[in-house]
């Protein structure tokens, strides 16, 4: 019987792409579900995200999913995505400041209003579109070549990029947090599912992934 | 080391087929949409615009289905525009596996949708799409229905006002220059980027690769986009992408 991934339903959005980009060429059995104990079934666990990271944690929170997500961590491989990403992070400036789940020690804030690049035109926020990614070593890299570029959409950011959970860091006038890890969860703030064969590529390392750094 | 321009090849799409003669001699079938945006995802689009020019009522449903067909096969981001008028339409097509939806008419007539879609699925998602005409030196004018009605809408200060009302992308297509091949309106595609704060796609008049380059140098668009230089096989996405390189745009090049 091929593996199952459990794509966790919380009421945001689309999930079919995500589905459809873990499924691709690859043999595993994906279930987009928001039933705890499908989830704690499953042998990996994808948290992907879009909207507003409020809303999200709201969405999360009113199934009871916060606290199985806790469950998860270190139990199970973990990856969060673009917003699934930011509620890992401890908390978020985005809805009048909101408390997220903490798994990763960071704030996730808004990219500054006034950032000009070297010709003085303002950086469109949100930052839309392929960004290149400065790698750290990380097994979920295997085959992705370092600045490899993927598809970002957002305006708020994990800004820390000097800790050593940060695997990922990403040049959008600043520098900031494309991907964090730790044992057993690994998580982008870009869209795999939209990026083209590298993204599919990273979704296919996490079926292999066991979860160490 | 930045952030990359994007190319994004448009579909005009009437009751579920691409117009416009598409000529790919090695696809299938050139009129299906999902044969198309394969070959471009193949070729290195950096997102690809479905336009649905029919958009009857009775469309919907090919619509959504198409929509989901390319979703489930195509891995870049895709925007779906033409006749979204309510947030159950744009409900409707990111649930079908858009991932932006553009709102063209209805933003004109009905503002305050621009503002309930960004609040109820976020400002990344939505697109407003703005046909502009000049009406004067250094000023244009919004037109609705194909560029045969004004509005008397100043497109600068409506570009501005739709961002504020929760716009995350700003679609600008030039009437003047629309399907003429003389290239985008460089004033205008500038005078809207160098004004907003979201990104501008230059939409609109592209003719041969240089026109890419200039909307990009000149217009200072953030994205460009194109439909019949690509469809007719005049250039592939690959050598639009070689074009602006040359001209020292940063592009996203393939992997491997």
């Amino acid at each position: 019987m091929p593996q199952q991934v459990a794509v966790i339903d919380y009421g945001s959005g689309n999930l079919h792409s995500v589905a459809k980009a873990i499924e691709h060429n690859n043999a595993v059995d994906v279930v987009v579900t928001g039933d705890p104990e499908r989830i704690r079934r499953a042998d990996r666990v994808v948290l992907p995200g879009v909207g507003a990271m409020g809303d999200c944690l709201e969405g999360l929170k009113a199934r009871g999913l916060d606290q199985l997500i806790d469950e998860l961590v270190g139990q199970k491989p973990l990856m969060g995505v673009c917003v699934g990403m930011q509620i890992l992070a401890k908390s978020g400036e985005e809805s009048a400041g909101v408390e997220a789940l903490g798994v990763f020690p960071g704030r996730v804030t808004r990219f500054p209003r006034e950032m000009t690049d070297a010709a003085g035109l303002p950086y469109k926020v949100p930052h839309m579109g392929w960004n290149q990614v400065m790698q750290r070593a990380h097994p979920m890299w295997s085959s992705i070549p370092d600045a490899t570029r993927f598809y970002f959409v957002h305006s708020y950011r994990y800004a820390v990029t000097s800790s050593e959970q940060v695997v990922g860091v990403c040049d959008y006038g600043e520098h900031f947090a494309a991907a964090l890890a730790r044992e057993g969860v690994f998580a982008v703030q870009f869209h795999p599912e939209k990026s083209h064969d590298m993204g599919l590529m990273l979704y296919r390392n996490f079926l292999t992934w066991d979860g160490t750094c | 080391m930045s952030l990359a321009k994007r190319i994004i090849p448009c579909l005009d799409v009437d009751q579920g087929r691409v117009v416009k003669g598409v000529q790919f001699e090695d696809i299938r079938d050139a009129g299906d949409p999902v044969e198309v945006s394969r070959r471009y995802n193949q070729e290195g689009a950096d997102e690809i615009t479905f336009l649905d020019i029919t958009a009857s009522h009775e469309n919907r449903g090919t619509t959504l289905d198409t929509v989901s067909r390319m979703a489930s096969e195509v891995f870049i981001p895709l925007t779906v525009g033409g006749g979204v008028r309510s947030t159950d339409n744009i409900r409707d097509l990111l649930l079908a596996g858009a991932d932006k939806v553009s709102i063209n008419t209805a933003a004109v007539f009905e503002p305050e949708l621009v503002k309930r879609a960004a609040d109820k699925f976020g400002s990344q998602c939505i697109v407003v799409a703005i046909d502009a005409k000049s009406v004067g030196p250094d000023r244009w004018e919004v037109f609705t229905h194909g560029g045969r009605k004004s509005t008397g809408l100043d497109a600068i200060a409506w570009a501005d006002k739709m961002v504020e009302f929760g716009a995350g992308e700003i679609l600008l297509t030039s009437m003047d220059r629309d399907g003429t091949r003389d290239g985008f309106d460089l004033g205008l595609t500038r005078a809207i980027a160098d004004t907003v704060t979201v990104p501008v796609i230059a939409s609109g008049g592209v003719g041969n690769l240089q026109h890419l380059v200039d909307g990009v140098i000149q217009g200072h668009a953030d994205a460009v986009l194109a439909a019949s230089i690509f469809h007719f096989q005049q250039h592939t996405i690959g050598e639009a992408k070689q074009a602006m390189a040359d001209a020292g745009i940063e592009i996203r090049q393939l992997t491997g």
